[in-house]
Formats: C-alpha cells, sequence, structure tokens
C-alpha cells in the first residue's frame, strides 16, 4: 500500500470514506516537529478505515475546497511574517470553515494567529484572524519546559516554548487545565483555547501521536464533517503512545509534587 | 590551586578560573598569532580535529581544547594544561571550536583572527529559541575576524554572512555538480523560495567532490581549489558525506591559514588518519566484535547519522533521554525520517524518552523488538541478542555518556572529557 511521506493514503481495510486533511504552511510554520501531529491524524484515519488525502497549503496558493479538518504549527518570527499576508487573504475562509464546524488543531504559532490582536513588546498590534478569544502579548521571558494538562480527553502531555502570554476572553474555555507547566500565560493555569471545534493549544511533543484521545476526537469531528455515516472507530494497539503519556505524567506530576513541598 | 585543577577535560577548572580572572584568556593567548575559532550547530569537534591535525602535520604547534568542552570555561580549562608560568601560552595557532552561544562571550575578551562557520540547525531550541537568533549569533561572531572568515557556501544561514565582511572571505562547499545530495543534510523547511543563490565561487574556495560510494560503505573524496592544490583522494576514518564536509571546511581553512607553507599531500594524509571523536561514529571492539555509538542531537545530525549507515544494516538500539544536555524537547523525532530502518527493525529502544521512540518509530513502520527504558539493562539486552553481530547504537547525549561508562568499566576503554554545561 503506497502513503505519502505525511501519512497520507488509502484506508487500511475496506474503506469507508475519504477525508481531506489540510496543512497549513508545513514550510513556514513548522518548526517543532509539527509535522508529526498531520503524520498522526493521517495514519489514524487510514489505520480506522478512511482514505485520506492530505494536501499542504502554501502562502499565495489556492485554498482547497471541501477540507474536512485543518492543522497548523509553530514556526519562527521570520515565518510568522512570511505567512501573515496568505492567512489574511483565506482568514475569511476560514473563519467560515471555523463556525461551520470544520475541526482545526492549531499549534504555538498558528494558535496566536487564530487569536486576536498579538501585541509585541514594544506595544505594536498585529491582527489576528480573531477566530478564537484570546489575545497574545509579547514577553521577555519564555515559557520553555514539558506541559501536562487535565482535558476532556484525559491527561494530555506536551513541550511548550513560547514568549506570548495568551489570555482568554471571558467566556472563553481553554483546552485544559495545567497540572504541570506555564499554559497559556504561566499565571491563570489554562492552556490553550476551543471555539466552535477549533483546537488551539502551546503544546508541541507533538502532541497528537502520544494522546490518540485527542486525536481520535479531532478525527470524529472530521469524519462528522466528510460524511454522513458516524465515525466508527477501528481498535487500535495503542500500547506505545499511552506507555510515552504515562511516563511523562509520572515524571511531571513527581516534580510538582517536588515543587509543591519545596514551597511549603 | 590551579595545577591541581589541570587536565581532565571537564569544565571545572575553567569555571573557577573564570570567576577569578576573566582575562585569563585574552593574557594566555597574546603571544599566538593565529586564534581560529570554530563554529556552528553540527561538525564542531569532528571539523576541530581535522584542522588540528592537517596543521599539526605541517609542523605547527596547535593549542586547541580536544574533549569537546566548547563552552568559555571548558576553553580556559583545556588552555590551563598548556600554560607555562608566565601564563602565556608559546605555540603557532589556537583552533577552539566554541559553541554558538559562547562563542560571543569568548571573543568578547578574545579577538579571534579568523572564524570557521559550519551550519545553522535545529538544535537545543529550548536553549537557542530560535534558528533566527542562532544565525544572527554566529554573524556577530564572523565579524569579530580580524583577518578572515570560511563560511559555509551551501547553508545560506551562514554564507549570507559575506555581505558584511570586510576580511577575506572563502567558502567550502560541495561541488555544484552534486548539489541534489545537500537537502538530506538541510533544514529544508525553513528555507525559502526568496533565498538568494550560492555566492558565486572564488578561486580560493574548497569544492568537495566525493568518489563513487563502496559496497563496503567507504568513499573517498578530493577537495578542489579552482587555484590548484587538490587534496586528495582520502578516505577518512569517519563514514558519510557530513564528515566529508567537514573535512573540506577544514582544508579550506588550513590553506587559508598557511598559505605557500600548505602541502596538499600532507593535508591528505592528516585528514585520512584523524579518528572519530568520542560518539561521532567511534567504533569500540567488544572483543571479536564491534559497536558503533552514534551521538544524535537534532533532525539534521540523525538524518545524517541515518544516511550514513543506512547502506549497511546492523543490529541496532536507539536511546533518546532529554536531560538539558540532550534537548528536553523531543518533538525534533518528529522532523526525521526512520524509513531506512525499517527493512531490518530496531532491536532494543532505550532512554527516559524510549516509549516516545517507539512511537514515532511505530509511525515510519519501523518495528522495535523491545523498548527497556532503563539504559544498562537495556545494553544487556541488546548485547546478548545478537551475538556474534556487528551493533550499532543512536543516542542523545547523555544517553552516551552513560552508555559509554558502563562499556569503559567493562572493555578498559580509554578516558574521556564531557562537553560542559551550564
Amino acid at each position: 500500500m503506497s502513503t505519502d511521506t505525511r501519512g497520507g493514503g488509502p484506508a487500511e481495510g475496506p474503506s469507508k470514506g475519504q477525508i481531506t486533511l489540510v496543512h497549513l504552511y508545513p514550510r513556514e510554520m513548522s518548526i517543532y516537529g509539527d509535522l508529526g501531529n498531520t503524520r498522526a491524524l493521517a495514519t489514524r484515519m487510514r489505520r480506522h478505515g478512511y482514505d485520506v488525502q492530505v494536501h499542504d497549503h502554501h502562502p499565495g496558493a489556492d485554498f482547497p475546497a471541501g477540507a474536512h479538518i485543518v492543522v497548523g504549527g509553530g514556526g519562527q518570527d521570520s515565518g510568522q511574517a512570511r505567512v501573515k499576508e496568505d492567512l489574511e487573504r483565506i482568514g475569511s475562509m476560514l473563519r467560515a470553515l471555523a463556525q461551520d464546524g470544520v475541526p482545526m488543531l492549531m499549534v504555538c504559532g498558528m494558535y496566536q494567529l487564530f487569536g486576536h490582536d498579538f501585541v509585541t513588546v514594544d506595544g505594536k498590534h498585529l491582527p489576528g484572524l480573531g477566530i478564537l478569544d484570546v489575545t497574545t502579548k509579547g514577553n521577555d521571558k519564555r515559557m520553555i519546559g514539558p506541559v501536562l494538562l487535565r482535558t476532556v480527553h484525559g491527561e494530555v502531555v506536551g513541550y511548550e516554548n513560547h514568549s506570548g502570554s495568551t489570555v482568554l476572553a471571558t467566556g472563553q474555555p481553554p483546552l485544559g487545565i495545567v497540572a504541570y507547566g506555564n499554559g497559556n500565560n504561566g499565571k491563570d493555569g489554562t492552556e490553550g483555547a476551543i471555539a466552535h471545534r477549533v483546537h488551539g493549544t502551546y503544546l508541541h511533543g507533538p502532541i497528537l501521536p502520544a494522546n490518540p484521545a485527542l486525536a481520535d476526537a479531532l478525527i470524529g469531528f472530521a469524519v462528522d464533517r466528510a460524511l454522513t455515516t458516524p465515525f466508527e472507530p477501528a481498535e487500535l494497539d495503542d500500547t506505545y503512545a499511552d506507555q510515552a503519556r504515562k511516563a511523562q505524567v509520572r515524571r511531571l506530576m513527581r516534580a510538582a509534587s517536588r515543587k509543591a513541598r519545596g514551597r511549603r | 590551586m590551579l595545577a591541581r585543577l589541570r587536565g581532565g577535560g571537564s569544565a571545572l577548572p575553567g569555571l573557577v578560573v573564570e570567576r577569578i580572572d576573566p582575562q585569563f584568556l585574552d593574557h594566555a593567548l597574546a603571544d599566538i598569532s593565529e586564534v581560529v575559532v570554530v563554529s556552528g550547530t553540527n561538525g564542531k569537534t569532528t571539523t576541530t580535529r581535522m584542522l588540528v591535525a592537517v596543521l599539526r602535520a605541517h609542523g605547527k604547534k596547535v593549542v586547541t581544547n580536544p574533549t569537546g568542552s566548547n563552552f568559555t570555561r571548558g576553553v580556559i580549562s583545556a588552555l590551563l594544561g598548556e600554560a607555562p608560568a608566565n601564563g602565556r601560552i608559546a605555540a603557532d595557532m589556537a583552533v577552539l571550536e566554541l559553541d554558538e552561544a559562547h562563542a560571543l562571550r569568548f571573543v568578547a575578551v578574545v579577538a579571534p583572527t579568523r572564524a570557521l562557520l559550519l551550519n545553522v540547525a535545529r538544535d537545543q531550541l529550548d536553549r537557542f529559541a530560535e534558528i533566527d537568533y542562532t544565525a544572527d549569533l554566529l554573524r556577530r561572531l564572523a565579524r569579530t575576524a580580524r583577518l578572515g572568515v570560511v563560511l559555509n557556501r551551501d547553508d545560506s544561514f551562514i554564507a549570507r554572512i559575506a555581505r558584511e565582511m570586510q576580511v577575506d572571505v572563502r567558502y567550502f562547499g560541495v561541488h555544484p555538480e552534486m548539489a541534489d545530495r545537500l537537502p538530506e543534510l538541510q533544514e529544508a523547511d525553513v528555507r525559502f523560495e526568496d533565498e538568494s543563490a550560492a555566492p558565486e565561487l572564488g578561486a580560493q574556495d574548497g569544492l568537495l567532490r566525493p568518489e563513487e560510494l563502496q559496497p563496503d560503505g567507504t568513499q573517498r573524496f578530493t577537495v578542489e581549489f579552482a587555484a590548484g592544490g587538490h587534496v586528495g583522494p582520502v578516505q577518512l576514518r569517519q563514514r558519510g558525506l557530513a564528515a566529508m564536509i567537514n573535512a573540506t571546511a577544514a582544508a579550506t581553512m588550513a590553506r587559508s591559514l598557511l598559505g605557500s607553507e600548505f602541502n596538499a599531500a600532507t593535508a591528505a594524509e592528516a585528514l585520512s588518519s584523524v579518528a572519530p571523536p568520542f560518539g561521532r561514529g567511534e567504533v569500540i571492539d567488544l572483543g571479536g566484535r564491534t559497536l558503533e555509538l552514534v551521538l544524535v542531537k537534532n533532525p539534521a545530525g540523525f538524518t545524517v547519522a541515518l544516511g550514513a549507515y543506512g547502506s549497511t544494516p546492523v543490529a541496532t538500539m536507539i536511546a533518546i533521554n532529554d536531560n538539558t544536555a540532550d534537548g528536553r524537547d523531543v518533538s525534533w523525532l518528529y522532523d526525521v525520517s526512520f524509513a531506512s530502518l525499517a527493512q531490518r527493525g530496531v532491536s532494543i529502544v532505550s532512554g527516559q524518552r524510549a516509549y516516545d521512540m517507539a512511537l514515532r518509530l511505530e509511525y515510519d513502520q519501523v518495528s522495535t523488538d523491545r523498548v527497556i527504558p532503563e539504559l544498562e539493562p537495556a545494553l544487556d539486552a541488546f548485547l546478548a541478542a545478537h551475538p556474534g553481530q556487528p551493533l550499532r547504537i543512536f543516542c542523545t547525549y547523555t544517553a552516551m555518556m552513560s552508555l559509554r561508562r558502563v562499556l569503559a568499566a567493562r572493555y578498559d576503554l580509554s578516558a574521556f572529557g564531557e562537553e560542559g554545561q551550564e
């Protein structure tokens, strides 16, 4: 069976239908292994029995019609500058897709761009798409390190590396509550944001391979969007993913309790 | 007290002197006419070794920091062992491998005569945070070189530094005819279409021209200079294209330093005799069979390592730790393709992030026989699983140090230094 390098290709076993995944700016905004999210989604969808087409969207290109799920990653400041113009061009389309229930996963830099303004350290306002009701401010201090979250999909582990400090507007739900790490801003204990089916987060790792419950939730939404029949998950062997996640949970809980003891 | 702190290759004595006398370096190096700094993400240790070997083969007295201790205090530690009573080192040249961030601290005290800049790749992003930032560090480093710089022509982050240089600029690179091999070495996804094309070639630039790859995985090459004085053919003791590029960088800088004294045959012989640094393809004799330790620390390096060894699949173990010296974020494993391991599979996966590695391999349809997070039991299982066969371990820095400690105790290996840590 032939699959592409990003995990796309025909379903394993009889096909239950086709799903189109669009990866936004894989060249400019994919610095911390975020390609792994695309690979995890596409591979799991195929293992669940769906044909998967992965479409890379580059600046200046036509945005493909019929996206069932959209993924974006983190980049350097220069990468963000390069995609800004294109994001303005396709912004209204992305807003419409989001309101229409298309699931999206936006990590780090793309999470920030999916919010309202990004306010730089020297006070400049860079407008975002405003799909997520969040605002980000540049910080002098970077928030770097492993993260453990509690979410509706259970424990989620990852790694954060951001200088932007993000604040949720009143009523904007987070993706999860921080059990270890900084999260949105290092202060209010929230991490990420969810609006419609758009999930924003600072978690690299990449986030999806070690957190298959979150991956399958997004896949369920994509199936809803693509097909008339509901998501029928196959039984996948997630032993390695579960062990990897549990090992991190154990380490981070130990580190958290050491910190707590130190404070007393 | 200082005498007792000398030697050993650790950064501790350097730390002490850095605190007591920050001008130590300037004083110690004052009588040396050429001070060369080697920096960049990948290949610093190998290139430094090669350059020193070529210069010494030409009869030069060269001081260097041979332990891979590439932070400022590591350099001081290395030089303490050389300094006589008056503190001024008598040598013709100093060739110093410097970590990208610490290089600027070093040049603030000692202005180098020349800089050799290798590449900019994603490495330890939790320390440097951004590639653009690392590139800027190297640009600032280059500007402190008083006589000349040697730059990587094929790395646009490095090549573009030439624009603002007032001193002699030479390039090293691969011959344009084989430029198609470059993407496997580079950070393709952060390069853009509007990047400027590779700079024009000058007569003093060194170009790598590899010969045919032999069935046993060996490959000879020549470094060509338009001005004449080709070095080679050379057969390195270290495998892979990356090592050949390092040799090209070293030959180009040596030629710049030695001028008319440069002898191509001497250089070729010196390059062919350089032993791989610890953990960079080091081969350990386990009494009748060999074990190769291959250090991997970033996507470009791991990809190069897999490419270098892909043609000769042997029993393989991978050990991934995520301590500070390894890089705490393991996301980068998803920017490496492990497909070349699919046919044979991986015997043992180990380290603090063993399950993350096994999961990563699963996505590339590479099977893993066993996952054993603790290193020593993993090593035992690996040795037991493949009696009489050659073995290879790809490992991150602290995993390599732990494994090598175990192996050293069992197989009587020579002592080795640790890289300086903050």
